[in-house]
């Protein structure tokens, strides 16, 4: 057996320092048996930590984690203690995925289900072409955030940059600070009864407490679901 | 067509930079202010396999007989890192093409022929469908731009993985799917309200530029625990560097679409001035791989524009493991033909080509969705005119055909095996292919661009 990784009743380690990241997502991809929760030591910034898992396993990442950690999760739980670099969580089914600190760019990029928490900002791009489910971010989102987002909801807690939802399909976001400039076909709209209990819903599962009436709702105007000859491709 | 003046008439002279093509052109952008979207491939004439010929066996080489003696056609894909490459019995693949705009019966169909002949299919901008899965014994899985569809379960059932950068009929730009060909299924899978002009991105969301294809590559290969190859295929343009830089991101497989490729639907413009023909495109590849001592190593497919056994025979010869064929599957089908078969016979399709403006032989109008002959369709009428088990049958008889046909050619060179024809078999019938290709022209050794002292 390998001695960097320790097995101790239902929980197993494995530290990226000794063991190869190869070991660890074969492992994660495997009959699991009994281990219920997976911790990761010494990530390092590895790219690909935990990807592809389709298991409801708990695991948590003791440090910062490169390119999309947490890739096409299907119902793990998914801690990364540290930063995530691009795409983490990217095309997530289902499950969760939470970022303690920032998240690069393109995170939760065309994400169908589940749950991405990032606690700090994310980069530009984030939730791009979400297909469903939802990302709650606890500060600021950069540029082009939401672009082209299919379904699900996007809600930021800080600022977002420019172009925010630009080419929107049916995904809906909810901005509590300030908006820098809206994308292509993304207006604000009035916030309902239901966004209010979206909001809340959301900002409960990511642990998160502020008052859902401080937020607003930015969905897709529908201008560009039919091609328009006479906009002069300007919109 | 012109027609005679009479006796004494001035005679009528058209002008070459403003034919009727042109005037027709300006008149229609002037009517409507619209452009025309379209599909199928380029219809200019581009220098191309038809500009080649074979040497055959002579003197000095010594040809198989045909029929008795052997000759393998065995392929090969994904050798480089996959635990369980592509094995195929002929080097001819089909294309992807997306549930979308093709109907689910013509995805089976697709399947059930390459399955009965050892060939693969793909899957396309939309997702894995049940029917294509359950009848292809081999599918390549798209990771396209615009992710419609893309799961990690079809990927873990995909036989390989192809990361699309682009496509020969339009480098640099993103899916089209016009509103009337998103039925509901294609609207659910796609996650896309019913009805909407869908115009997919032209980047990947999560990556960009080499360095980062790269880590994505890794990522897919992590997914599927290293099992199935990488493909990557890119649309004809600067070819040369954009072969090196998908092997240097770890491709087990570069897929090259010349402009001749066929679409689903992209502005005729578009079709007709971007991009490099597949002669040009497959020399460069081959060059590509040559420098980065990659032959035999990372394989090659080359796509655009193939239709015949001779056209795959002339490929190999320049250099590719194998082909890839979408426009030819359709034809196969019946797209363009004047007939449709229902409940045994053949009915007319031509008035269903004149509601379209079109007639067969010259349509173009897979954008539509309204396919006269149920090819390109999802409307629930027309995709009854083509049956599953009449599209395999006619797509494997093309398929065998353009194997045996392939066969002849390599026995007539002398070769055991397909894979064997080379360069020293090929000759050029004009100076442009001949500097395309990169063979010498008929009777001369003369390889436009090359240094005759060096040969």
């Amino acid at each position: 057996m390998n001695t960097a990784v320790t097995q101790m009743r239902e929980t197993k380690e494995f530290d990226l320092a000794r063991s190869k990241l190869r070991e660890l997502n074969q492992f994660l991809h495997g009959d699991l048996g009994t281990v219920k929760q997976v911790r990761v030591l010494n990530p390092d910034g590895a790219h690909s930590i935990a990807v592809g898992v389709d298991a409801p396993v708990s695991i948590q990442i003791d440090g910062h984690a490169g390119y999309y950690a947490g890739g096409m999760n299907k119902l793990a739980t998914i801690t990364i203690e540290g930063n995530a670099g691009p795409g983490v969580a990217e095309n997530m089914m289902s499950g969760r995925v939470h970022v303690k600190g920032f998240a690069s760019v393109s995170a939760g990029a065309s994400t169908h289900g589940g749950l991405l928490v990032i606690g700090g900002d994310a980069g530009l791009r984030c939730g791009i072409s979400l297909k469903g489910g939802d990302i709650v971010v606890g500060g600021d989102v950069g540029a082009f955030s939401a672009f082209m987002a299919q379904a699900g909801r996007l809600v930021v807690c800080g600022d977002a940059a420019e172009n925010l939802g630009d080419s929107l399909y049916e995904a809906v976001i909810y901005v509590r600070g300030h908006v820098k400039s809206l994308g292509a076909d993304a207006q604000f709209e009035p916030m309902t009864d239901a966004d209010y209990a979206s909001v809340a819903e959301l900002l409960a599962q990511a642990g998160m407490t502020h008052d859902p009436k401080t937020f607003k709702r930015i969905a897709s105007a529908r201008q560009l679901y039919h091609w328009n000859a006479d906009a002069n491709q300007e919109y | 067509m012109q027609t005679k003046p009479p006796p004494g008439a001035p005679s009528l002279e058209e002008s070459w930079g403003y034919d009727r093509k042109t005037i027709d052109y300006i008149q229609r952008a002037a009517a409507t202010g619209l452009y025309e979207i379209r599909g199928l491939g380029a219809k200019r004439r581009v220098p191309h396999f038809d500009d080649l010929l074979f040497l055959g066996a002579s003197l000095s080489r010594y040809p198989l007989e045909g029929y008795r003696e052997k000759c393998s056609s065995k392929t090969v894909l994904g050798t480089r890192f996959a635990k369980k490459p592509v094995e195929l019995e002929m080097p001819i693949t089909i294309a992807g093409m997306s549930f979308g705009a093709l109907s689910a019966n013509v995805k089976e169909a697709l399947g059930r022929a390459a399955t009965a002949v050892g060939s693969s299919t793909t899957t396309g901008d939309g997702g894995m469908t049940e029917e294509e899965r359950r009848s292809s014994k081999t599918l390549v899985y798209q990771c396209l731009p615009s992710r419609y569809g893309f799961n990690p379960d079809d990927l873990r059932r995909a036989d390989a993985v192809e990361v699309v950068i682009g496509q020969g009929a339009k480098p640099g730009g993103g899916g089209m799917l016009l509103g009337q060909k998103i039925n509901p299924r294609v609207a659910q899978m796609r996650v896309l309200p019913e009805g909407v002009d869908q115009r997919s991105a032209a980047r990947h969301p999560d990556w960009t530029g080499p360095d980062d294809l790269t880590i994505k590559i890794l990522e897919l290969r992590e997914i599927t625990d290293w099992r199935i190859p990488v493909y990557v295929k890119v649309g004809a343009t600067r070819t040369y560097n954009d072969v090196k830089l998908a092997v240097h991101s770890g491709a087990d497989v570069v897929v090259v679409d010349g402009m001749q490729g066929g679409t689903a639907a992209t502005q005729t413009t578009f079709i007709e001035n971007v991009g490099i023909p597949t002669l040009a495109a497959l020399r460069q590849a081959v060059e590509a791989l040559e420098d980065l001592n990659m032959v035999g190593k990372v394989q090659l497919i080359i796509s655009g524009g193939i239709r015949s056994g001779a056209d795959i025979a002339k490929a190999l010869a320049m250099g590719a493991d194998a082909v890839s064929i979408g426009q030819g599957m359709l034809m196969a089908l019946g797209c363009n033909s004047d007939t449709y078969v229902q409940g045994g016979t053949h009915h007319s399709a031509i008035a269903d080509y004149a509601k379209l403006g079109t007639a067969p032989g010259f349509c173009h109008h897979c954008h539509t969705g309204q396919c006269p002959v149920g090819v390109t369709t999802q409307d629930a009428v027309l995709e009854q005119r083509l049956q599953p088990e009449v599209g395999a049958t006619r797509v494997r008889n093309y398929l065998k055909t353009m194997n045996m046909e392939l066969t002849t050619i390599a026995r007539a060179c002398g070769k055991q095996n397909v894979h064997h024809l080379e360069r020293e078999d090929l000759v050029a019938l004009t100076v442009e292919a001949a500097a395309m290709a990169g063979v010498p022209l008929a009777g001369t050794q003369w390889v436009p661009g090359r240094d005759l002292t060096r040969t």
